[in-house]
């Protein structure tokens, strides 16, 4: 009895059914990010320099908060692994907020100006209160210059 | 204290309507011959100045609500239309918003005044537990409300607030997601979000107008607290409500009015925050988010703490002890007049309240955080160590006997 009432505000089946976006990766040059809504929220896609592919590599996993490889994160849905592409939530898993990007924070990846949450340049939690790494959506590529998320 | 009535009908339809639905005879006994403490100051005069607030807030968000639209694509502009074109939309909307704030001044007030009198303990305990609950419901009503014009406080300050619900995926995984995905009707604070939180603001001041009921009712039975502390003990300790409080309340009432207009016709932004007059954008969020003012000590508490699970808990475990007070302070001597030691930890702890305001308000980092910290530390200590320690150590001094041995004694002081 109780339940239509409660049910009815979970997400309604228009808000289910948003469709997949697509993402033209050839208008990102390499050392840039764009942010892109998907399912009302954002998303960084990131075109990583080596130097920060190196870097988020040479991590060891007993530094981190939330262990993760970098490999890992950078893989897509459909197994390809292109490390220069990184796609990942573009809301900081603390309380929402949307980290500043290019470099920021003291792991030269993303900083929460909010509360203070300090990424890597994989996007994984080093410092401050956000419990986990900024959560990688599942994407698949089309070509080798397009993406789809969802 | 509120004993048989006294109200005696008129013949005719007074008497008549006596035996059918007592109207008459209830307000009669609730506002006009209800014996009250002579001894009351004005600190007791803001239950009388929140009825007023509520009232006002409730009436003039009616009339706003006729003029606003729920929508994401709309609520901004329909919210800047209600300051340009709608017929004195600006003093409506800057009555609202300013108004919560007086709300919020004028229930601190009334709060740390029930802490400083001991007005939680017994008989009393079921009165200020209402009381807690009626702020809770203030807090949410607040927040929600603070949303509506989908500005850029608003929609981020929804986002951070929602997402407090998400720190229980520490407890279980998939639990805090649950949550928020069910509170946002979505993925994300979008649209459902905004729907829901109109419905549910339009619905909670009129809970808080129930609550207020009850409050009010679990006043009458033990009746005011006073500023001794001590029961009262005859008929000639009390002087009826009409006219001797309700002329006091009504002076205070004007005077906080008076305030209250100097904020709405001169300085009607000073207490919000101008981001909010940027339209709400998913993908920027603001340098610096702060909620409003009167959230900021609470704010502060969870950001002291650096796990995210361990924040939320003890900003909400802050509001929690409250309920559990009655309890916690057993002492026998209820106003802090006759407490000396305690006195000066209530100083103490209104003092860390204020601080962590501040703390709230600055940027988390360096030295803010550690002084946010010792705030924090201080709130609940206050609670959880010193006043059920001071209820066994401290020793009361110079109590009276009654009210009116305390009101001469006080006069003789003064000659």
């Amino acid at each position: 009895m109780v339940w239509p009432f409660v049910d009815q505000m979970n997400p309604s089946g228009d808000t289910l059914a948003l469709a997949s976006t697509e993402v033209d990766l050839s208008q990102i040059p390499e050392g840039a990010q764009i942010k892109v809504m998907w399912r009302g929220r954002p998303m960084f896609v990131r075109h990583r320099t080596k130097a920060e592919i190196e870097e988020a590599q040479s991590v060891s996993l007993s530094q981190l908060k939330d262990p993760q490889t970098d490999e890992d994160r950078a893989t897509a849905a459909d197994g390809t692994y292109r490390p220069e592409w990184l796609v990942m939530s573009a809301n900081c898993t603390h309380l929402g907020c949307v980290p500043l990007g290019d470099g920021a924070g003291e792991y030269n990846g993303w900083f929460c100006p909010c509360h203070g949450s300090h990424y890597d340049s994989s996007g994984r939690i080093r410092k401050g209160p956000a419990p986990t790494n900024l959560p990688v959506p599942e994407y698949v590529f089309l070509s080798d210059t397009k993406i789809k998320i969802g | 204290m509120s004993g048989p009535s006294t109200y005696k009908p008129k013949p005719g339809f007074e008497t008549w309507l006596d035996q059918r639905l007592p109207l008459i005879r209830f307000a009669n006994d609730t506002m006009i011959d209800f014996p009250t403490p002579k001894n009351l100051n004005y600190w007791w005069t803001f239950g009388g100045i929140l009825a007023v607030c509520l009232v006002l807030q409730i009436i003039t968000g009616i009339v706003l609500a006729m003029n606003y639209v729920a929508h994401t694509d709309l609520a901004f502009q329909s919210v800047e239309r209600i300051m340009r074109d709608v017929n004195f939309g600006w003093l409506l909307r800057y009555m609202h918003s300013n108004g919560a704030s007086m709300f919020f001044l004028a229930v601190y007030l009334h709060m740390a005044r029930g802490l400083y009198y001991g007005s939680y303990k017994a008989p009393r305990e079921i009165l200020w537990i209402l009381g807690v609950i009626i702020f809770l419901l203030m807090m949410a009503t607040a927040f929600m409300g603070y949303v509506l014009p989908w500005g850029q406080m608003s929609y981020w300050g929804a986002m951070v607030i929602t997402n407090l619900f998400s720190s229980f995926d520490q407890l279980i995984p998939g639990l805090g997601t649950s949550i928020t995905t069910w509170l946002w009707g979505g993925f994300s604070v979008d649209n459902p979000t905004l729907n829901r939180f109109f419905s549910l603001h339009y619905l909670l001041p009129f809970v808080i107008f129930a609550v207020v009921a009850l409050h009010v009712w679990a006043l009458h039975v033990p009746g005011n607290n006073n500023p001794t502390g001590i029961e009262v003990k005859s008929k000639s300790e009390t002087v009826p409500f009409h006219p001797y409080y309700t002329v006091k309340d009504g002076f205070a009432i004007v005077i906080f009015l008076m305030l209250f207009a100097a904020f709405v016709f001169f300085n009607p932004n000073a207490l919000g925050h101008a981001d909010n007059y940027i339209p709400a954008d998913p993908l920027v969020t603001p340098a610096h988010i702060v909620p409003e003012w009167y959230f900021l000590p609470f704010y502060a508490m969870l950001r002291a703490v650096p796990d995210k699970l361990g924040g939320v808990l003890v900003m909400f475990g802050s509001i929690g002890l409250l309920f559990i007070l009655p309890w916690l302070d057993r002492a026998k001597t209820k106003s802090m007049r006759y407490r000396p030691i305690a006195k000066q930890f209530w100083f103490l702890f209104i003092i860390a309240f204020l601080v962590l305001g501040y703390c709230g308000s600055q940027p988390a980092d360096g030295p803010i955080v550690l002084v946010a910290q010792i705030a924090t530390g201080y709130y609940f200590a206050y609670f959880l160590i010193i006043l059920p320690l001071l209820a066994k150590l401290e020793t009361p001094k110079g109590v009276p006997t009654s009210i009116s041995a305390a009101v001469l004694s006080s006069d003789k002081k003064g000659q």
